[in-house]
């Protein structure tokens, strides 16, 4: 599998990086150094194998589903680039 | 007044402060002393000698009052920049968070703080802990107090946690907390000449420790010596029901198993782990280090780990897609940088140059291979099919314990230190294969420790790594203190910055 220019723009479109046109030549070529690297892994017998999903043989802890917090506006407010009246702000979404 | 008090493990401070021969503030007016001195380590990055002298001076209080103090009580540490500290700036070495100072503590530093702690100040690594080298950090390197011979070349004191390391090689602290994914503990423990141990996946509270994959990461003590190691480790872990995986099992008092007695044990020597092309004196530290454990009494059996090879390939799906994942977070909302926008621009240009201004390389390009990995079309090749070897790693590990083994010997790295900027030309796969011997006992989620074993012939610290069971901290820790004494390493980096 290689990647060209136009999936390495899609994935950075994906994860929400801005990558100009010049600089996606190098990125497809990194990825696909990478993704050379994880291909051995096509070599590994997998049949029957169950995917993990967690490390240890517990189960996740639950808890009630009740409030157990609060009250805490200025405080989560308090490390946001721009906040208004109590709200984070962003530029406008909805015209 | 006694001079060098920095230098002190963890044990002698304790002891010393208990008969009152000492005070935390004496402690603690050292360590800063050598802080300030050590600009050129880069290991220190953010100083809170005010927040240190107020607890130090707690602490004397607690050391005076009836009770026996807690064995952490008034000792100074440095905390890697990972932990959110609540008040103090946090940034995982990015600049994506720069300005951050969380509003809570996180769970480790919280248990190191009851237990009577002091915090130096936080320290350097790889930003959001991707990287080997502690070069990716946006604070600039950390380096390593050790040098080859007379030679003034910069190396590097490994990473992610390559503050940490340097800090506590250099005695500027008495211990250090680090968190290791894939060896970001054991292996700058190993290019510094100090111990680290990465404990049981669920040992120690990833509740505010910035996440980087969040089933791999674990936080651990970087110390002088297996004992401080032990002693510190008691402090940082326990159940924390802020933490889904964190797990609901008792403490061991870890110090109280260090008998040094080790007849009997069985120790594995995995074949998988002689790699082609390994240095001769690696393979010596090895060899030296079966010997030495063989004549403490230890039963060695050759062992193999047959998915051994395919651990890195793995780890670079699973942290990735992880990371991806962990790191949407960072959008230029809620916390830390956001980029200055030109007119007309909307959210998604906030969020795509966000983080494009404020990641990093490294970060970028594991945060898209992460993107990739679990995008409609290959998740099932690349993530699942990770998810299966990963299985399988793990099942490689689980039989050699069921067939009687209780630890396993490796090297901890391929290689001692290397330079800052040597590996700036390689491809990023030459820099992730440092973590070759580590990043398995992070996929199957099990204890591992690196202790100092040896120099190489450039007069540089090179480690040796034990496996354990998992949830068996206290046993690995005991034959890791069999090996500390019969390796006898004593060597400190000379003092140059």
């Amino acid at each position: 599998m290689s990647i060209d220019l136009e999936t390495a723009a899609k994935v950075a479109k994906l994860a929400r990086i801005r990558v100009e046109p010049d600089a996606l030549p190098a990125l497809a070529d990194e990825f696909n150094t990478i993704l050379g690297f994880i291909e051995q892994l096509n070599e590994v017998d997998v049949d029957g194998i169950e995917p993990m999903v967690s490390v240890s043989p517990m189960r996740l802890a639950r808890r009630a589903d009740v409030v157990t917090d609060g009250d805490q506006q200025a405080a989560i407010l308090s490390n946001a680039p721009d906040a208004r009246e109590g709200f984070f702000a962003v530029p406008k979404v909805v015209e | 007044m006694m001079s060098d008090l920095n230098t002190l493990t963890i044990s002698e401070a304790r002891d010393k402060l208990r008969a009152g021969e000492i005070t935390s503030t004496e402690l603690t007016e050292a360590c800063l002393d050598q802080i300030e001195g050590a600009g050129a380590l880069g290991a220190f990055v953010h100083d809170t000698p005010d927040l240190a002298r107020a607890q130090a001076a707690r602490a004397d209080e607690r050391l005076q009052g009836g009770e026996e103090a807690p064995a952490m009580c008034g000792i100074p540490l440095g905390i890697k920049d990972l932990f959110c500290t609540k008040g103090v700036a946090s940034q995982a070495g990015s600049a994506i968070l720069k300005g951050f100072k969380p509003e809570y503590e996180s769970t480790v530093t919280q248990n190191l703080f009851d237990a009577g702690s002091v915090m130096l100040g936080k320290l350097n690594m790889d930003e959001f802990a991707m990287g080997s080298s502690n070069e990716t950090s946006t604070y600039g390197n950390a380096v390593n107090p050790w040098r080859r011979g007379n030679d003034d070349a910069a190396l590097t004191p490994g990473g992610s946690s390559g503050g940490s390391a340097s800090a506590v090689a250099a005695d500027l602290c008495l211990g250090a907390t680090g968190t290791d994914t894939g060896g970001s503990i054991r292996q700058p423990a190993a290019f510094t000449g100090i111990t680290g141990i990465k404990p049981t996946y669920g040992r120690c509270s990833r509740w505010g420790i910035v996440a980087f994959a969040s089933s791999l990461d674990q936080a651990g003590p970087m110390t002088k010596s297996v004992r401080d190691a032990a002693i510190m480790l008691e402090a940082m872990s326990g159940y924390d029901p802020k933490d889904s995986t964190s797990a609901n099992l008792p403490v061991p008092n870890f110090e109280a198993m260090l008998t040094g007695d080790i007849k009997g044990k069985v120790i594995g020597i995995p074949r998988e782990y002689r790699m082609d092309g390994m240095s001769d004196e690696i393979e010596k530290l090895w060899a030296d280090g079966t010997e030495m454990l063989k004549d403490a009494g230890a039963i060695i059996r050759d062992i193999s780990l047959p998915h051994t090879k395919y651990a890195l390939p793995t780890y670079y799906v699973i942290a990735p897609a992880e990371a991806s994942s962990n790191l949407a977070r960072y959008d230029g909302v809620r916390y830390g940088y956001r980029a200055k926008l030109a007119q007309g621009d909307g959210i998604t240009e906030m969020y795509e140059k966000t983080r494009a201004e404020g990641f990093g390389p490294e970060v970028q390009r594991r945060v898209m291979v992460g993107t990739y990995v679990l995008s409609a079309g290959f998740y099932d090749a690349y993530y699942n099919r990770a998810r299966k070897v990963r299985a399988l790693i793990k099942r490689d590990f689980d039989e050699v314990f069921a067939d009687g083994v209780d630890a396993i010997l490796t090297p901890a790295t391929p290689s001692a230190a290397f330079g800052l900027g040597e590996m700036a030309q390689a491809d990023p796969v030459a820099m992730y294969l440092n973590d070759v011997f580590t990043v398995t006992v992070n996929l199957a989620g099990l204890p591992g420790i690196s202790i100092p074993a040896g120099l190489d012939r450039q007069g540089l610290p090179l480690g040796l790594q034990l496996i354990g069971r998992p949830w068996e901290e206290g046993d690995l820790l005991n034959c890791a203190y069999a090996l500390e004494a019969a390796a006898g390493f004593v060597a400190k980096p000379g003092k140059w910055w």
